[in-house]
């Protein structure tokens, strides 16, 4: 697992230091709110509906028992005794005090956490899939190769002044679980004849212009990484646009330029800058991927395993849904869900953290990942205490079988929380899934993605759901967009929208109807929802939503 | 400047809490809607506005949202300005919890 040096440690402490003399300057009057905007944000405050919020970065999503246990504490001292865990893999606390907010920030840095934003136009945080290092069949744990990015990135002077924010993302496995294909850049790691490389795809992205990653280069092979990498930025640095805020994003400078014509300047720029590169930075990979060294697996079998499988029908129907394969064959990935039917997606009480620190710490070599999909990891628990950890889930309403079901719905926080929102979403994914298991559909439609934004800037990924709902204002009344056959798995594709939009209290019954129609025309159960939108595309779900008329009547 | 605009309510959020609030007649801070002034000429909004603005060790972020009269006093319009109101819709969290 990654550690911080001393001198982040030190680093951290210094920052908390500054920030309180910055708050207190605040209150006291000698700091406007126009001065201390931006250093409240580079310290992740920020100002929503209701309150204020700290967001807290998770690198990698990952986090060890301590670091879970001291979230619990903060979330019980200083905000209402839980967390809202986010697609971006950080966590927020949604009603600190201003005055509170560096003790917070002061008992993250006591285990080495912080709320230390990446903020402007230069390269952002770096993510890497959930089940790195753990997953089987993983070609090589991506974190290193995020890291090194990271590390490459932060102050490296060409780069703080780019046209626009810029994000990489970074697979290891071919079930690309990052959502590569939805970044600036992603990279895909790739053997080729045994040696190490990433596959680089350039230009995706969601929000206002979704657009999916094309392949810039099929195979970069390890050595070259950060100088090609360097030379994508270059090109994007001298070509993108300035003068329009939207069209600034390199996913416009790809789309307007044209990949062949990017691709013949991006090899150009390599060529001149690989001479530079002296090999310091495998150097330094090698130094981080030992960091990142995976627990020493216990050979002790997998016990009772098999017996409490045939045994308990709820336990297997949590192993079923909520587990993955491992690496090793007496291992097994566990997901807890946080998409109780009803519950917030993404939320978990300060009692909860608690819990699976314990149980992460006593079962799971002290390890935890927080995923996109607002879910909590287990990515290294033996089998032979899947069981145990089960019943103690089940006793804190943490075992919910529902991982890639209808229920296990990414929802933004909308206007419940966001101050950019243009409606709710949190209570449409809650009403979503309080319907479905009333009607106790949602075993039998399986695997389906259901993704849910409360605007534009689409946080909660709406264009790659099977189902994406999108939350807007239309003249004063709260509008809900359906697009279908969206995807952001590794042959990504953003959804279609289905015709005008439902009002708040007509969005679940929309769903139904969607969802029947598909039960009606599916090829038996193997076909999922994706796959039968696949065959038989809109038209019959179009029906379905609008009656035979269609959609004539477009609102929008 | 017109003088018949759609009344307006003066609102911001608390420093220290980050609480919604709006401006009461007496020139203080209410955190209950009907308990706001309700603006009823531009030229005041306006005043108002730039005297907030002024007020920064107080509220952060005042702008005018659209209210009317009502019984007990201005109500919102938009829905917006109604979830302002009370607090999320998942928990009794915020104002809701102390009403
Ligand atoms: C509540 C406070 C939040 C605010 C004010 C906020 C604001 C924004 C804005 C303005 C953007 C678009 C940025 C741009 O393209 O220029 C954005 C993007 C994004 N946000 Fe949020 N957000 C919030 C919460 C969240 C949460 C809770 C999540 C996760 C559930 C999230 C996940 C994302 C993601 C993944 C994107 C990138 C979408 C893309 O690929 O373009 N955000 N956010
Ligand atoms: S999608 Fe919009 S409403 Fe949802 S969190 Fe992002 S900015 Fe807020």
């Amino acid at each position: 697992m990654y550690r911080y040096s001393e001198f982040d440690a030190d680093f951290l402490r210094n920052r908390v230091a500054q920030f309180r003399t910055q708050v207190a300057r605040r209150i006291d009057g000698s700091l406007t709110e126009e001065e201390f905007k931006p250093l409240r944000l580079m310290n992740g405050l920020y100002l929503q509906l209701h309150a204020y919020m700290l967001r807290v970065a998770i690198p990698y999503g990952t986090l060890n028992g301590a670091q879970m246990r001291q979230l619990a504490m903060i979330a019980d001292r200083w905000d209402r005794g839980y967390g809202h865990f986010t697609t971006r893999q950080n966590i927020q606390f949604n009603w600190p005090a201003l005055r509170d907010v560096p003790d917070m920030l002061a008992a993250l840095a006591d285990v080495g956490m912080h709320a230390i934003q990446t903020s402007g136009n230069c390269i952002r945080n770096v993510t890497a899939d959930h089940f790195a290092g753990a997953a089987k069949d993983e070609v090589a744990d991506p974190r290193p190769v995020a890291e090194l990015i990271r590390q490459w990135s932060t102050d490296h002077p060409e780069f703080q002044f780019l046209p626009r924010k810029f994000k990489v993302a970074v697979t290891g496995h071919a079930d690309d679980r990052a959502v590569t294909a939805a970044h600036d850049i992603g990279l895909r790691l790739v053997r080729r004849d045994g040696a190490l490389g990433a596959a680089v795809l350039v230009g995706g992205g969601l929000g206002r212009t979704p657009m999916i990653g094309k392949i810039l280069a099929e195979f970069v092979p390890m050595a070259d990484l950060l100088p090609y990498l360097e030379a994508v930025v270059a090109v994007y640095n001298l070509i993108g646009r300035r003068d329009n805020k939207y069209k600034a994003r390199i996913k416009i400078t790809v789309h307007e330029t044209g990949i062949d014509a990017i691709r013949a300047q991006v090899n150009a720029e390599f060529a001149a800058r690989k001479p530079l590169f002296s090999g310091v930075d495998q150097a330094l990979l090698a130094e981080i991927t030992a960091h990142f060294a995976p627990p020493a697996f216990s050979d002790q079998g997998v016990g009772g395993f098999a017996a409490d499988y045939a045994a308990d029908p709820v336990f297997r129907a949590f192993v079923d849904t909520n587990t993955a394969p491992h690496r090793h064959p007496d291992y097994t990935i566990a997901t807890i869900s946080l998409k109780a039917h009803g519950a917030t997606p993404g939320d978990c009480s300060s009692a909860q953290m608690r819990l699976i620190a314990d149980l992460a710490a006593h079962y799971a070599h002290d390890e935890i990942r927080i995923s996109h999909e607002q879910n909590v990891v287990l990515p290294h628990l033996p089998k032979r205490h899947l069981k145990a950890v089960h019943q103690a889930l089940l006793g804190a309403g943490l075992a919910t079988a529902n991982i890639g079901l209808l229920s296990d719905i990414i929802a933004c926080p909308g206007m419940d929380y966001c101050a950019l929102a243009t409606a709710r979403s949190i209570p449409v994914a809650q009403e979503i899934a309080t319907h479905f298991d009333a009607l106790k559909l949602e075993h039998d439609i399986g695997p389906l993605k259901i993704k849910i934004s409360g605007c534009i800037n689409a946080c909660g990924h709406h264009h790659v759901g099977h189902i994406g709902i999108l939350g807007l204002d239309r003249a004063g009344v709260e509008s809900y967009q359906i697009t279908l056959g969206g995807d952001g798995g590794p042959d990504a594709v953003i959804g279609e929208r289905a015709g005008p939009g439902f009002a708040y209290d007509q969005i679940v019954p929309a769903i139904e109807r969607i969802l029947r129609a598909y039960l009606g025309l599916r090829m038996g159960r193997a076909e999922s929802f994706l796959a039968a939108y696949r065959r038989v595309g809109m038209e019959p779900f179009k029906a379905a939503l609008y009656g035979a008329g269609g959609a004539e009547a477009d609102a929008a | 400047m017109s003088a018949t605009v759609t009344p307006k309510v003066l609102t911001a959020n608390a420093l220290l809490e980050g609480d919604v609030v709006y401006l009461a007649p007496d020139g203080g801070w209410t955190r209950q809607h009907d308990r706001a002034l309700l603006i009823t000429d531009a030229a005041t909004a306006e005043l108002h506005l730039l005297d907030a603005a002024a007020r920064g060790h107080e509220v952060v972020g005042a702008y005018l949202a659209d209210a009317k009269a009502g019984p007990k006093g201005p109500e919102p319009i938009h829905f917006r300005e109604v979830f302002r109101t009370r607090g999320p819709s998942n928990y009794a969290h915020g104002k809701q919890e102390r009403a």
